[in-house]
């Protein structure tokens, strides 16, 4: 499953905010069907980088491509049709809307019909809508909230919320999946499934995915490369062996040695 | 099979509507009603059509519009124009209103709804305050004084409208579309990574409701004789959005309930004009303490139904639309 197919290069990107240098000279690639994480300590950029990968802020410098097409500048929308979706560190769910009705919302670029079609409820309507309806079904039974269907999203206990994002995100059928700290508030037995669960969506739907997590017995159990950032540029990258020794990642988590 | 059983609910509802309407229309041309009633009646529906269309803009969308007394002004000028001065039959009058309110509203919306709540609550207000300052100012609509327009609504006409703004506003919610709309109120972030063009369906959402808005305003104009840019002030605005936020930001069936109580409480209250503002800030104030999420919070009337549906396995629930 995994090649060397670049599918995705980041080629020196960097942004900043006025004078802050937030991310600066980030040379990331991913081939297709890697599972690579990305580690660093609060606040090195981790986050902003995903941001900058999916278009809510555009980079100042460098360049991003997806199979050969340039992101940069495009809409956020538009970036997740080309293939690119993701979850959020604190959990971005509707949450008035139904289980259901999340993972349809996932399926809207898919439809057909028109606002025209579905204000004259013409047949194109009924056709469209029911096709969703079924295509988000059978996805809610892939990952086991069929039962939660007609539940509020904002009911769901945190464990289930976290799955409904992370199958919400695969319903928008990403060639690349940013998961965000998808472990963050979990206890162990969770995150023993949420791994359980990475692998599976990953043999399921070949995909690439870019895990960004603190919980490093998670990511060095399930990644096979990895970044680090740190103050908004890479220190490291390599294997999770490498990693675990490299001196640099070691001082940017735990600080100087005292000589 | 859930898709027939959509149908019939449809069409049950469609036929209470029907009758609803029949009766009325008996009642009318039996000369039972008084003139007092009947105007409250076509001021109610009014109001329903106004708080339904902004209910899309501010209680599906998330939008926080309070201008939307302008696209009342815009549609009640359009169509007394068309009728005035250019001789045109009343049916084409209203769709022009409609239309040219929904121009305003595409013309309005794309540059503001960049803008996120409360700067955009101050450019739409912005904008009905223009529209009330320009027409002041243009002598071919009568500036001040304002303009005289022959009595032309009737019930079919009120009623048609009400039903059509009613039907085509839940067809959109209950669609892709709408969803699209409510998964931007809810997170406009998530909306964007789930593919969802919101820049479009913030748009889309704000000219269907300007349309309404303007329909409703070319049956104002024609059923109150004159019309003068003091109707169209922020206050009227505020009176739409109460109706909404009243009804609770969210439910269509809310909004209906609480434009046709509020403008119920308002009409009996013009016996007594002194108190008439205390009493009715006074229910606002009673019901945002007791309902802080309004009358029916985000449910529809048709999910009490469909709860009792659920223990007595009974009949399809009525519809919304029967409530007008």
């Amino acid at each position: 499953m995994k090649t060397n197919k670049p599918l995705l290069k980041a080629n020196n990107v960097g942004i900043h905010f006025g004078g802050l240098k937030a991310l600066s000279g980030i040379n990331v690639e991913l081939n297709a069907g890697e599972l690579v994480g990305l580690i660093g300590p609060n606040g090195a950029g981790k986050t902003t980088f995903f941001n900058l990968l999916t278009g809510v802020y555009e980079p100042t410098e460098g360049s991003i491509v997806l199979d050969n097409e340039k992101l940069n500048g495009l809409a956020p929308y538009k970036i997740t049709r080309k293939g690119i979706s993701r979850t959020f560190q604190n959990i971005r769910l509707f949450g008035e809307l139904s289980v259901l009705d999340n993972v349809k919302v996932a399926y809207h670029s898919l439809a057909r019909h028109s606002i025209f079609s579905s204000i004259f409820r013409l047949p194109s309507h009924f056709s469209g809508e029911k096709e969703i309806e079924e295509k988000a079904i059978e996805f809610l039974k892939i990952f086991n909230l069929e039962s939660f269907m007609y539940e509020k999203a904002k009911n769901l206990p945190y464990g289930q919320q976290r799955r409904l994002e992370i199958a919400r995100a695969l319903a928008a059928h990403p060639k690349l999946l940013l998961l965000d700290e998808p472990a963050a508030g979990m206890n162990p037995q969770e995150t023993r499934e949420l791994m359980n669960l990475i692998a599976f969506i990953r043999e399921k739907f070949q995909l690439t995915i870019l895990l960004i997590e603190h919980d490093m017995s998670l990511v060095m159990g399930v990644c096979e490369r990895i970044y680090v950032l740190d103050h908004g540029q890479l220190i490291a990258h390599g294997t999770p062996e490498e990693i675990r020794n490299n001196p640099k990642v070691i001082e940017a988590y735990l600080g100087e040695e005292v000589s | 099979m859930t898709t027939l059983k959509r149908i019939n609910g449809f069409w049950i509802s469609f036929v209470l509507a029907l009758v609803f309407f029949i009766v009325v229309q008996l009642l009318i041309s039996g000369g039972m009603l008084n003139t007092f009633y009947i105007n409250t009646l076509f001021f109610m529906a009014i109001n329903i059509i106004l708080a339904v269309s902004l209910h899309l803009i501010i209680g599906i969308t998330g939008q926080f519009s309070i201008g939307h007394a302008g696209f009342l002004a815009v549609g009640a000028y359009a169509s007394a124009i068309m009728t005035m001065k250019l001789q045109m039959p009343f049916a084409l009058s209203l769709l022009v209103g409609g239309i040219v309110a929904a121009a305003a509203g595409l013309l309005i919306g794309i540059p503001s709804l960049r803008l996120k709540g409360d700067y955009l609550a101050i450019a739409t207000l912005g904008f009905g305050e223009i529209v009330r300052i320009i027409l002041l100012n243009v002598d071919y609509v009568g500036g001040a004084s304002g303009m005289t327009v022959t009595h032309l609504t009737s019930w079919p006409w009120v009623f048609a409208c009400l039903l059509i703004t009613i039907i085509v506003i839940a067809n959109f919610t209950n669609s892709t579309h709408g969803r699209a709309c409510i998964s931007i109120r809810e997170d406009e972030i998530a909306a964007d990574s789930m593919g969802i063009n919101t820049t479009y369906y913030k748009v889309a959402a704000f000219v269907i409701g300007s349309f309404f808005a303007g329909i409703a305003g070319g049956l104002y104009a024609h059923n109150f004789y004159i019309i003068q840019p003091t109707n169209f002030g922020f206050l009227k605005s505020f009176d739409i959005l109460i109706f909404v936020v009243l009804g609770g930001l969210g439910s269509m069936s809310g909004a209906v309930i609480a434009a046709i109580l509020l403008t119920i409480v308002s009409t009996f209250l013009q016996d007594y004009p002194e108190t008439r503002m205390i009493i009715y800030s006074l229910v606002l104030i009673l019901v945002m303490i007791y309902r802080p999420k309004g009358l029916l919070g985000t449910r529809e009337l048709t999910s009490f139904f469909r709860l009792g549906k659920a223990v007595e396995g009974g009949k399809q629930g009525e519809n919304k639309q029967t409530v007008a």
